[in-house]
């Protein structure tokens, strides 16, 4: 049985059906979990995409944490289940406390809508597993507000403990330590900034987000 | 019996975050001219007005607004002001 991947479904959401198509296009199932209901339907792993949450109002996330299906998210993660947030989805996490820090405007006040190429830096998440330590991946990114930032201590405690996922080779949006993905200390819940699911077919200019999200469905595959 | 109060929250960044706002705006200035202008920070203000049983209940309850919502504790601190409205005890 292939494992079964929740997209969530915010107003404001926009980056749905990318990821619905990524992951059926790797072989997984997906279905869409609107935010008002708190029922995860069974689902393996959830994916928060990317867009504009609640319309980003107050700060981005800040609203979304609130609807009824972050709390079944939140019990998924606490149980180990795979959870991935993807740009607007990583702002998500970070205001409902499943990562840490947070993400600022990015230096320069510029939207930024280009590719980047990120290093990958552990292999011990569910979305690098199926990566090498230093492999270098083309993935777009379109944000405002992807400047990671957190105190000193917390980056501490990131490094220390291998938390920072992917990095920025050539910094874009002035995040602390070139920071563009983190995991939780469970290593199961990883938020990026950059969009692993526009990249899955050279099509598309890319096709280095396959292994990400490959790493994601088997990991969901394990907790199915 | 309650009384109204005008709330004003300002929230600013905490020490040591960096403020990618304050550092366009002061890389802005001279460019226009205006020298000599450091360490710009910005915020925002959010007001209201809150029907509360006193002083200290409307002030807990903001606070616990700002904790759970009105700010991000992780990036930003919160000054709260609470003032009552003259002659709107209900």
């Amino acid at each position: 049985m292939s494992a079964r991947i929740g997209v969530v479904l915010f107003p404001g959401t926009n980056c749905e059906h990318d990821a619905v198509e990524a992951i059926r296009s790797l072989g997984g199932e997906a279905e869409i979990l609107w935010h008002g209901d708190a029922s995860l339907h069974g689902v393996d792993a959830v994916i928060v995409p990317g867009g504009f949450a609640h319309g980003d109002y107050l700060r981005p996330g800040a609203i979304a944490r609130f609807s009824p299906v972050m709390a079944s998210v939140a019990e998924l993660a606490a149980a180990g289940g795979p959870v991935l947030g993807i740009c607007n989805g990583f702002q998500v996490l970070t205001e409902a406390g499943l990562l840490p820090g947070a993400l600022q405007k990015n230096a320069g006040l510029k939207f930024l809508c280009t590719t980047v190429t990120l290093r990958v830096e552990t292999t011990r998440s569910v979305l690098t597993s199926e990566a090498t330590v230093g492999q270098e991946l083309q993935i777009p990114i379109n944000h405002f507000e992807g400047n990671f930032t957190c105190s000193p201590e917390t980056l501490a405690e990131l490094r220390s403990e291998d938390r920072v996922v992917v990095r920025y080779v050539d910094n874009p949006n002035g995040s602390v330590d070139d920071i563009a993905g983190i995991c939780s200390r469970g290593r199961n819940v990883v938020g990026l900034m950059p969009h692993p699911e526009r990249a899955i077919s050279d099509l598309l200019g890319s096709a280095d987000g396959v292994p990400l999200l490959g790493s994601l469905l088997a990991a969901a595959a394990v907790s199915a | 019996m309650t009384s109204t109060y005008d709330v004003r929250v300002d929230v600013t960044l905490r020490a040591g975050i960096a403020d990618p706002q304050g550092a366009t705006i002061e890389r802005s200035l001279p460019h226009l001219g205006f020298d000599g202008v450091t360490g710009v920070g910005v915020g925002k203000t959010i007001r209201f007005t809150l029907t509360s049983a006193d002083e200290a209940t409307a002030r807990a309850e903001v606070e616990d607004m700002c904790s759970r919502f009105l700010t991000n504790p992780v990036i930003e601190d919160a000054e709260v002001t609470v003032t009552e409205v003259a002659g709107a005890t209900a």
